[in-house]
């Protein structure tokens, strides 16, 4: 994956926390997906001005212990993208 | 009253606002008795329901009818969802929007609009509507939708008298710049029950809608996502139907009935009344929506069936409407002893084809006469 890409969140999709769910979840037209913990932690970076690359240095200075934390983050990007979740330019 | 405090929350709520609507269309999926629940709820009963439903967990809400934008304080209840944390869905025919109402509807915080057509041509779509106006204006609706930022969600109804213009259909929304096409086979409810032999496809027709669907899909993979409905009367097991009863929808009638499916209102059941409890009690504890929870209600050949745990048995209202009694096995499965309800049903619409002289259109009038009959 080009790690200079930049995602940005589906503009017809919103991420929020649900308290009864106890997690992040995305929300579209008549849909609702719920976001694992790591799934939401990522999209939470999701802004549209940092690139992967910012996104995989800031969640691993955050998170050290976790190992191949990169290529979770990039195997999110590509799923995520695929579901159309997320754009990346 | 039992506690089954093991509910889970209801995601998902559906605030019918009412039943007036301009068109007339015969698969409506309104219940037959609608006439009956006239008594509409008022703009702070209604700003009391979305409250409550959030604070139970919904996060997903339609605003529906009959043509909800027929309410002037749809901005308001609009407004108060959005404050609230809603993602909230517009489910209109689009008569009685206008650009005004698109732009104030996305100010006051509305997320999406879904507009459903009766077909791809003027003429089916004023056959089907009872109204020769309705196409130009969706159009232009569809339009305006697209234009202020909203994403597209189209919605088309297929039956026996439009489902060979899939292609077509398609083509229109594509030419509209949709998001997403519904292209759902008339579910047989409400009105569209007492219809079913004038509007039930062939086998043949549904092979072939699918097939042009299909064929769309491979050749646009990055386009618009079609979603393709069967009617369940073709499957062999029924549908999960709203993922159990009672487990994550909840529908608020008109009249303020709260309904764990749009189509219970029929159901021999005690429906509670947001007038008269809170949401809390009602999806907590009342009888109506304990009734079918679990799976303890079943009889054979559910109770014994490994698959119960996927489909709970399908719809408790089809198992009423066609068998009379609502916890039998929904007869689409092919485990029912029923099951011949549903095979005879198709052979009519496999060997006649009827050019839908005989349809009865919905309308409040039809209602009252139904319930007249009845009584």
């Amino acid at each position: 994956m080009n790690r200079d890409l930049i995602p940005s969140l589906n503009k017809h999709f919103r991420m929020q926390w649900e308290e009864a769910q106890g997690c992040y979840v995305l929300l579209y037209p008549e849909g609702m997906v719920k976001l694992n913990e790591s799934a939401g932690l990522i999209l939470a970076c999701v802004d549209g001005q940092q690139t992967v690359a910012d996104i995989i240095s800031d969640l691993a200075a955050r998170f050290p212990d976790v190992e191949g934390i990169a290529i979770d983050i990039e195997e999110f990007m590509a799923t995520a993208s695929a579901q159309r979740w997320i754009e990346l330019a | 009253m039992e506690t089954r405090p093991s509910a889970s929350p209801p995601l998902w709520l559906l605030a019918e606002l009412t039943y007036r609507c301009p068109l007339q269309c015969p698969y409506c999926s309104n219940p037959v008795e609608m006439a009956a629940a006239d008594r509409e709820l008022a703009t702070e009963d209604w700003q009391r329901v979305l409250r409550e439903a959030r604070q139970l967990g919904a996060a997903q809400l339609g605003f529906s009818g009959g043509e909800p934008l027929v309410r002037q304080d749809l901005e308001l209840l609009v407004a108060e969802a959005r404050r609230l944390g809603f993602y909230s869905n517009l489910i209109t025919s689009g008569v009685g929007l206008t650009h005004e109402r698109v732009v104030g509807l996305r100010e006051a915080g509305l997320d999406h609009i879904q507009i459903s057509f009766q077909s791809a041509e003027d003429e089916v779509s004023a056959l089907l509507s009872g109204s020769s106006k309705a196409f130009a204006h969706k159009l232009a609706m569809a339009e305006a939708v697209k234009s202020a930022g909203y994403p597209m969600v189209l919605n088309f109804v297929l039956h026996r008298h439009n489902i060979d213009q899939v292609d077509r259909i398609i083509q229109l929304a594509s030419d509209l710049g949709a998001d997403y096409v519904e292209l759902a086979n008339t579910q047989y409810h409400g009105w569209a029950l007492l219809n079913r032999d004038e509007l039930m496809p062939s086998r043949e027709q549904l092979i072939h809608a699918e097939q042009v669907t299909n064929a769309w899909r491979q050749e646009n993979p990055d386009g618009m996502r079609l979603y393709f409905v069967v009617p369940d009367y073709y499957e062999e097991r029924p549908k999960p139907c709203m993922n159990g009863w009672g487990q994550m929808f909840l529908a608020v009638a008109p009249d303020g009935m709260a309904l764990p499916c749009h189509s219970a209102r029929g159901l021999p059941l005690q429906f509670p009344n947001v007038r008269d409890f809170d949401l809390e009690t009602i999806w907590r504890h009342s009888d109506a929506f304990n009734a079918y929870r679990g799976y303890d209600w079943m009889q054979e050949p559910c109770r014994s069936c490994p698959e119960k745990e996927r489909d709970f048995g399908g719809c408790r209202c089809q198992a009423f409407a066609l068998t009379g009694d609502p916890t039998q096995a929904d007869p689409v499965c092919t485990k029912s002893e029923q099951r011949g309800l549903i095979d005879t049903a198709l052979a009519a619409a496999n060997c006649h084809a009827t050019g839908g002289t005989s349809l009865m259109y919905r309308s409040l009038q039809a209602s009252r006469d139904i319930l007249a009959s009845q009584s």
